[in-house]
């Protein structure tokens, strides 16, 4: 089925993503044929079958409880787009 | 010498032949000369590769050096690596220098390989092509209108025109065996497990893993023995035991249960194609191995299952790159939305938005049964399928890809023509097997890779398998000329 | 219309681990703006999450301790959403396969009755960092130490009623995390949290009301005044023909009102998936025997005993077993001086009331168990009475010493020489003609006034019981 205008509109704030109108039509002609290939998959009943998440059949390793890092913010804070007082910075947050 | 591979460069050094400051040399020159066109490195560390060289070369004429002391080597720029730019083929990234190491380039430090350089990838390691990359498409060495493949495109075109003695490489659908085979280079992606991801960036975190451009299978061993085995940093390593990839390399084939599986031989191969892989098949069988046609009923769905996972994963995991504590971040943002969203959608590419909107749509609220938990079961059949396979079996064959490279710029029209160049190799992802493609023949003088799948951890067997058939044959010796 | 009231609490637990969830950086409290925050908790890009064993055990710890099925397989997703203190955009945490299943606790409400309260669920979590609001030309400031921090998050079923009923859920969760030692439990610091989805319907009805969730209640006394006046408005609401529109609201302390938060009105779609960074967490009985071996005795255990042990009634043994920390020191108390009632009452009444005056939890109290004990010690051996006890407890909070040797320093000591309290009672029957007359035409309660006088001339310092006695032989000769 083809993707709407709006739900492509939708799923782009949700991904924080900004796009131009021509982008968003691109994006709506472009995703509704991946939907196409994708849609394939409902060709084949799976009713019975357990979901895979993960093809590596493992279970969780656990991790002793220590502190084993230390302090590296100036390092880590001279990367940062904007940094002060270690805090970083980022336009105002309303809540 | 640097037409030599790996491993002959490794005896080189080991008998003096050569030191390796001057074989780093060789190669950044080579580099100097082509890399211009070629576009394959996206960061050249000349001056790292130098100070490396000159230790490997100190640590020889101590008698501390190992297999890999001094090789020089280049790295696919999505492991990170301390001091030095790792983009990941991202304007995104285009500033990003990581403090530390990832763990595959940390073992490769340790065992004293020289870094030459980081390689061009499709940007975020999405692309069949390395079309995407923000530092512009690779060229292929074999005719340089061509692709060379992709994501892994600057690993494969640095290994085929002969700029780095061998490279790392991730394949999350294809991006290792189809850049190898589009280039005429041998490209192993491991089994899930076998190297670790921590400090590669991430794609698609289920899917990812880790593997080595070379000329040879040999080549490929000597890597595989630096890179592989468990890292308590990464959760999803596996703990079974590595081996030493070179010790079984020439077992004989006598007895080897080769599977063609019947959908990678039907409709959309070319006969060409087929005939040049037939022929690769029929070498096998003068070494000993037994042929039989195989099925893999649901691989025609691994495509479309693959487009619904990779995006979803790939969705989240490119969900911290917001402007906040590194990378890219708009400029003059007017509030927290703005910067978030021209952030995003100026530090990244098309089809990287692209796949973060089909993995966003694909888990979003009424889709998620639909897409994503329908996707996971195609994965488990797709996996059942395998195993069905390999009880009459122990390696499955056929192509790598439907044809050979194609022309730059060729295919951006339909996203999705692009996505089925992978046909063949993203079961091998879902289903977390190892694959291997090795060079099998030439078409027009381009390259045609031949795919070679194993069981769980089986890489071991799949090297020998694939050293064997370059003992028989020398595809894998030819070069493209300049 | 008589309204009954509806409430969930989501209570967020900081689990009390050495690292993080997922890193191995330390979850201290109050350090300097991001100088716990790792690579890891930082998002950089290729690092990944190994989970801590310790956090996986104190929620394990947390389920048997409220009679809750163990998830033998846990799952991990990821709960996708951006804020500035999210670093990498998804928050990991369960959803499908939690740790801790359906369970159950039992709340004692203030006059005595009980109530069974059912947990639906708690599971595992990241912490996010802080926006701090100050002024940055403008800008927020983003702290991640916290962020990567273990929560628990215990769901509970929408059982209670009251906001009485709801503090007392959380007091008694409050209690369980401290008993288990797995949270510090400190509502001031975040350590412990509470949302609480709030509706009302006609009572008597059995159907739900729209609900509204309050965000940020940081007391157990704002509970109370967020629920109640939540409440009031949304009564107030219907009764004016509106209705309640589903929605988060903050708390606000200062103005004791709740506000609809803008921020969070678009509804989210938090797109969880199975993180596929971490395996399925799985384990095993000996994994749960191991861990039911270090659990301690509990709240509602503890009260019995207390009752058992030493006839406490259930009141007294209720608010002594509240808090671990007071019932590890009445039992002290008790131990030493080998008199549980009155270290019951000791604990209960003039300690705690010392305590509350000057805000002190119990382990920072002047007075150690063991002074206290020697106070009673002394009731006990007739060295003082209770009256006098409070003398030298008011001397020991000022410093002065152990009780011995304020008593001796004071010359506090009862007077039970007999010789001294008969010149004391004899000279108080001759000073009161009028008051013997009374008392011997019947009117015994008069002892009461004999008793006051023999004291006041002790200046409080003769055995009641001693004069008591010599007072009634006397006035019956």
């Amino acid at each position: 089925m083809p993707m709407e205008l709006a739900n492509v509109e939708n799923i782009a704030h949700l991904a924080r993503l900004h796009l131009s109108d021509e982008e968003k039509k691109e994006a709506a002609d472009s995703m509704s044929n991946i939907l196409k290939l994708i849609d394939q998959m409902q060709s084949v009943n799976t009713d019975n079958i357990e979901p895979l998440a993960h093809a590596f059949d493992n279970v969780q390793r656990l991790r002793y409880d220590a502190v084993t890092e230390t302090n590296t913010r100036d390092e880590l804070q001279k990367i940062a787009p904007e940094a002060e007082e270690g805090l970083f910075l980022v336009p105002k947050v309303i809540e | 010498m640097i037409d030599s591979t790996l491993a002959e460069i490794s005896r080189a050094l080991e008998n003096r032949d050569i030191s390796s400051v001057e074989i780093t040399k060789a190669y950044l020159d080579r580099i100097a000369q082509e890399n211009a066109d070629l576009n394959a490195f996206i960061t050249v560390t000349e001056d790292l590769a130098m100070a490396q060289a000159e230790a490997a070369d100190k640590k020889r004429s101590e008698g501390s050096a190992g297999a890999f002391t001094g090789i020089p080597i280049a790295h696919k720029d999505l492991f990170c690596t301390n001091g030095i730019r790792t983009s990941c083929g991202s304007k995104m990234l285009d500033n990003f220098i990581a403090p530390y190491n990832a763990t595959v380039v940390e073992r490769f430090n340790n065992a004293g390989a020289v870094t030459l350089g980081k390689t061009n990838m499709d940007e975020f390691a999405m692309g069949s092509s390395n079309e995407t990359s923000f530092y512009g498409p690779v060229k292929n060495p074999w005719d340089r209108s061509l692709v060379p493949g992709g994501s892994s495109g600057g690993s494969a075109a640095a290994v085929a025109a002969r700029l780095c003695a061998g490279a790392t490489a991730t394949d999350t659908g294809g991006s290792i065996r189809q850049p190898a085979s589009f280039s005429g280079i041998t490209g192993i992606k491991p089994t899930y497990g076998r190297v670790s991801r921590w400090g590669m960036v991430a794609f698609a975190s289920s899917l990812d893993q880790a593997g080595t451009m070379t000329q040879s299978a040999e080549d490929a061993a000597l890597m595989l023995n630096v890179m592989a085995g468990m890292d308590e940093k990464d959760s999803t390593c596996s703990t079974i035991d590595t081996e030493d990839y070179t010790a079984s390399l020439d077992k004989p084939l006598e007895g080897l249960r080769i599977g063609l599986p019947v959908e990678h031989f039907s409709e959309g191969l070319s006969a060409d194609m087929e005939e040049c892989i037939r022929d690769a098949v029929g070498e096998y069988e003068k070494l000993g191995a037994t042929v039989k046609d195989i099925q893999l009923p649901n691989s025609h769905l691994s495509v479309s299952a693959y487009y619904v996972i990779a995006p979803a994963e790939a969705s989240a995991n490119l969900s911290r790159y917001d402007g906040v504590r590194y990378g890219y971040r708009c400029d003059n943002p007017v509030d927290l939305e703005d910067m978030y969203k021209r952030t995003r959608s100026e530090g990244f590419g098309t089809e990287v938005k692209r796949r973060i909107m089909v993995g966003t749509y694909a888990l979003s609220a009424g889709y998620y049964d639909a897409y994503y938990r329908k996707a996971q079961k195609i994965r488990r059949l797709i996996k059942n399928d395998f195993q069905s396979a390999f009880e009459e079996v122990d390696v499955i064959m056929g192509p790598t890809s439907p044809h050979t490279a194609f022309a730059i710029g060729s295919q951006n029209d339909d996203p999705v023509t692009m996505y089925l160049e992978d046909i063949y190799t993203i079961a091998v992802n879902l289903a977390g097997l190892p694959g291997i493609s090795i060079p099998a023949g030439f078409i027009n003088n381009l390259p045609v890779g031949l795919q070679i799948v194993g069981k769980d951890f089986a890489e071991a067997q799949l090297l020998n398998v694939a050293h064997k058939f370059q003992q028989a044959t020398d595809w894998h010796k030819k070069a493209p000329q300049d | 219309m008589e309204w009954e009231t509806v409430i969930g609490l989501e209570v967020h637990v900081q689990l009390s681990t050495a690292s993080k969830l997922f890193s191995g950086t330390s979850t201290e409290f109050g350090a300097e703006p991001n100088t716990q925050a790792n690579i890891y908790d930082l998002a950089m890009p290729g690092t990944l999450p190994v989970l801590n064993s310790e956090a996986l055990k104190m929620a394990v710890k947390f389920g048997l301790a409220i009679d809750a099925e163990i998830g033998k397989t846990s799952v991990f997703d990821r709960k996708n959403y951006f804020y500035p203190d999210l670093p990498k955009g998804y928050q990991t945490s369960q959803l499908d396969f939690p740790t801790v299943g359906k369970g159950s606790l039992v709340i004692n409400m203030e006059d005595g009755t009980q109530k069974t309260i059912g947990v639906t669920r708690a599971h595992m979590e990241e912490d996010a960092g802080k926006s701090l609001h100050e002024d940055f030309h403008g800008k927020s400031g983003i702290d991640l130490n916290r962020a990567g921090t273990p929560l628990l998050e215990i769901v509970s079923e929408p059982d209670l009623r009251s906001a009485k009923e709801a503090v007392a859920y959380l007091k008694k969760l409050h209690s369980i995390v401290c008993y288990l030692g797995i949270s510090d439990g400190d509502m001031s610091q975040g350590s412990m949290r509470c949302d609480a989805n709030v509706s009302i319907r006609p009572k008597g009805s059995t159907e739900l009301g729209m609900r509204t969730e309050i965000k940020n209640i940081n007391s157990f006394r704002f509970v109370e005044k967020a629920i109640n006046i939540e409440v009031e408005r949304q009564i107030d609401l219907i009764e004016d023909g509106g209705t309640v529109t589903q929605e988060t609201r903050l708390y606000d302390s200062e103005k004791n009102e709740t506000r609809s938060m803008r921020s969070k009105e678009v509804a989210n779609d938090y797109r969880y998936f199975p993180e596929p960074d971490l395996l399925p967490v799985v384990i095993d009985d000996s994994f749960i025997e191991a861990v039911r071996k270090t659990l301690p005795e509990l709240p509602d255990a503890k009260r019995q005993r207390f009752q058992e042990q030493y006839g406490l009634s259930e009141y007294d043994a209720m608010v002594l077993s509240a808090d671990l920390d007071t019932a590890n020191y009445f039992e002290e108390v008790a131990a030493a001086c080998d008199d549980a009632k009155l270290s019951a009452n000791w604990v209960m009444g003039d300690l705690q009331a010392y305590l509350n005056k000057e805000e002190l939890p119990i382990t920072q109290s002047m007075i150690s168990a063991e002074a206290l004990a020697g106070i009673i010690s002394r009731i006990k051996d007739n060295t003082i009475s209770s009256k006098i006890a409070k003398t030298v407890f008011e001397s020991m909070l000022a410093g002065e010493g152990d009780a011995d040797s304020i008593i001796e320093s004071k010359g506090l000591k009862q007077v039970t020489d007999t010789g001294a309290i008969e010149t004391m009672v004899d000279e108080v029957i001759a000073n009161n003609p009028t008051q013997v007359q009374q008392y011997k035409d019947g009117k015994e309660q008069v002892i009461g006034f004999f008793v006051g006088q023999v004291m006041k001339a002790s200046q409080g310092k003769a055995n009641p019981g001693q004069v008591n006695q010599m007072l009634k032989e006397k006035l019956s000769q």
